[in-house]
């Protein structure tokens, strides 16, 4: 890479020389000289510095300003409704009376399922590409699996809905009621009716949108492990799958939690994709196949229809505390990460 | 001699037969990956190829409700609008911030709080990033409009473009760095003319993938610039945008109207995919 670019720089350089030269040349003719070149380079260097400066402080404030406006919008549900607000389970616009803990439970059941699904995939597919592809095939598999995290979240909504749903509907969910609704224990939460749509749905599609980001912080995480330590247990006679779960996995623990944190915090704002396919239904079901609701989701489908301030501030609400969470777990998320990445400095 | 014992001894047969399922196992993932991935693709493709061929598909607004035939021109020109406000907002900000990061920051204590509060941002929900516009803008000027929709969009692109250029500018070697100061240059002339030409291409890629991001965007806009079912270029007022569109298309009980939903979708799929797939050759070349 710094060939290239350096060679690429040269005549930028000299080119910047010459304009250098000439700009003092015309200076020292119109007798005006040197140090008014120096403090306009002053100037502009304190220009920039503090113009760099206001925009990161800008960007500093703006997850402050989220904080402070959803607090602001919310006011009005915040002191109608207290804490309660939180194990409320009615949402009813007419009375008036909201309560959160419908589209709470209702996110954080879909992105624990979520999760639940696509840890596994994503570590397979981690080890796949870190230890078993062919070098060839690395690239353009790893591309394929991120481009799942481009395609925009309304389509996996349209392609739940319309596509995904109605076979999951006359397919598999008859057979999960069929069999796992039987067991004594977990049986309740496969039974009901197949809708095609709701939380079990929900979750899957969730599962395939974190999948990508999941994979990712786990391929660099796993790319840290030194070829030294992989080669002694190699050495020693281990399988690839024995290295991989006692060298590999060990020592990327803290890593890879914090992409799965990361996931995480993506499940649990997901909108647009949940909306389509979650059913919208205010309603706590022991059942996975029922409809339910989602933070997000709430927000995405009523907001513009809320007529009423205090449904608004409701909604607002939700959003706080939908806030709240995913920063949370992305900030606990980004320090596991920033731990790994201390570790790896101190032993280099 | 060797092999004889490790296909003989029973431990050794079992570990491996573990190895190979594992490994079965993970490339049943893939597997399971790429499935989804084709099946989308496929899907967009086969429903919504038949609308994106036909010239009124451009040409045309959004039809009202019974029924077929009509275009997206309205929700097209809008996110277009939208999305290059929402650039050139959030371009110059994302890269200056980015630059104190990695330029300047490397005393002090608001360089790495910026630095975790931007990774935060990178994955806030953007539906938040919706209702923040709308609580600090649009209840202010009590009516949606573009402008909204595109200060909305611009907080998405703002963190991805302080990331790439902090990673970008820190990949550049402190030799070219030094080499310019050596030579009399002051540090603003120095970061424009090495540090950037160095970064570019990092850059620029980090650029198309927030383009790309923000183009497929439904959630911010649904309380910003909300929809328009006509033609209309006022930033002022509410406007129409291609995910807005295609959502309420899609969910309108009208089967007539489904055609160009998909039309849409495919368009805005391919679009997507297509951006991240130049940028990241375009990078990879450059740096291969």
């Amino acid at each position: 890479m710094t060939p290239v670019q350096t060679s690429a720089l040269a005549p930028a350089l000299s080119g910047n020389a010459l304009i250098n030269m000439g700009q003092s040349e015309t200076q020292s003719r119109t007798e005006s000289p040197a140090p008014m070149k120096q403090t306009n380079n002053a100037l502009l260097d304190a220009l920039f510095r503090h113009a760099t400066r206001f925009f990161a402080f800008l960007v500093f404030s703006i997850l402050i300003a989220i904080l402070i406006s959803l607090i602001y919008g919310s006011q009005l549900s915040l002191e109608k409704f207290g804490i309660g607000f939180l194990w409320n389970d009615n949402w009813d616009p007419v009375q008036e009376d909201f309560g959160a803990l419908v589209p709470i439970v209702g996110t954080l059941v879909t992105s624990a399922i979520a999760l639940l699904i696509a840890v596994p995939v994503s570590f397979g597919i981690a080890l796949f590409l870190t230890e078993l592809s062919p070098p060839w095939l690395k690239r353009p598999l790893g591309t394929a699996i991120e481009m799942l995290a481009a395609i925009p979240s309304i389509i996996y909504g349209m392609w739940g809905l319309f596509v995904f749903a109605p076979l999951f509907q006359q397919h598999v969910q008859p057979l999960l009621i069929k069999t796992l609704g039987k067991l004594p224990l977990v049986g309740g939460l496969f039974a009901g009716p197949p809708l095609g749509i709701g939380i079990l749905t929900a979750s899957i599609i969730l599962a395939i949108m974190v999948i990508p980001f999941i994979t990712a912080v786990m391929r660099d995480v796993f790319e840290l492990v030194p070829a030294l330590l992989k080669e002694s247990a190699y050495g020693l006679g281990s399988t690839t799958w024995e290295v991989v779960w006692k060298v590999v996995l060990p020592y990327t623990r803290i890593g890879v939690v914090g992409g799965i944190m990361l996931g995480l915090g993506r499940a649990l704002g997901e909108t647009m994709a949940v909306t389509f396919v979650i059913g919208n239904a205010y309603q706590l079901s022991a059942s996975l196949m029922a409809p339910g609701n989602s933070a997000a989701s709430a927000l995405a489908n009523e907001f513009t229809e809320a007529m009423s301030p205090l449904h608004q501030a409701a909604l607002i609400e939700l959003g706080l505390i939908l806030f709240l969470i995913t920063t949370i777990v992305l900030a606990l998320a980004k320090l596991l990460l920033l731990r790994l990445a201390h570790a790896e400095g101190k032993k280099s | 001699m060797n092999a004889s014992i490790a296909s003989n001894n029973p431990v050794y047969r079992r570990r491996r037969q573990i190895n190979r399922i594992m490994l079965g196992l993970s490339a049943l993932a893939i597997g399971f990956g790429l499935l989804w991935l084709t099946w989308i693709v496929v899907v967009l493709l086969s429903k919504g190829l038949g609308a994106l061929v036909q010239v009124s598909f451009y040409t045309e607004m959004t039809p009202p409700p019974p029924g077929p035939g009509g275009g997206l021109l309205n929700a097209i020109a809008g996110s277009v609008m939208m999305t290059g406000v929402a650039t050139l907002i959030g371009t110059p900000i994302g890269i200056l911030a980015g630059t104190y990061l990695a330029e300047y920051g490397t005393r002090g204590w608001l360089a790495p709080a910026t630095r975790f509060i931007n990774d935060v941002l990178l994955s806030t929900p953007s539906i938040l990033i919706g209702l923040f516009v709308w609580t600090v803008y649009v209840t202010q000027v009590r009516h949606f409009s573009g402008w909204a929709g595109a200060f909305a969009l611009s907080l998405i692109v703002i963190p991805i473009v302080v990331r790439t250029t902090d990673d970008m500018l820190k990949l550049v070697p402190n030799s070219l760095r030094e080499a310019a100061v050596a030579l009399g240059c002051p540090q603003w002339k120095m970061i424009m003319f090495v540090s950037y030409r160095a970064a570019r291409s990092g850059i620029l890629t980090g650029l198309l993938l927030a383009i790309a991001r923000i183009s497929g965007e439904t959630a911010p806009l649904l309380f910003t610039a909300f929809n328009n079912a006509f033609w209309s270029t006022d930033m002022n007022q509410p406007i129409a945008s291609l995910p807005a569109t295609i959502a309420n298309l899609a969910i309108s009980p009208w089967q007539d109207l489904h055609p160009l939903a998909w039309g849409g979708a495919a368009l805005i799929t391919l679009l997507v995919l297509g951006i991240n797939i130049f940028a990241r050759s375009m990078f990879s070349k450059r740096n291969g």
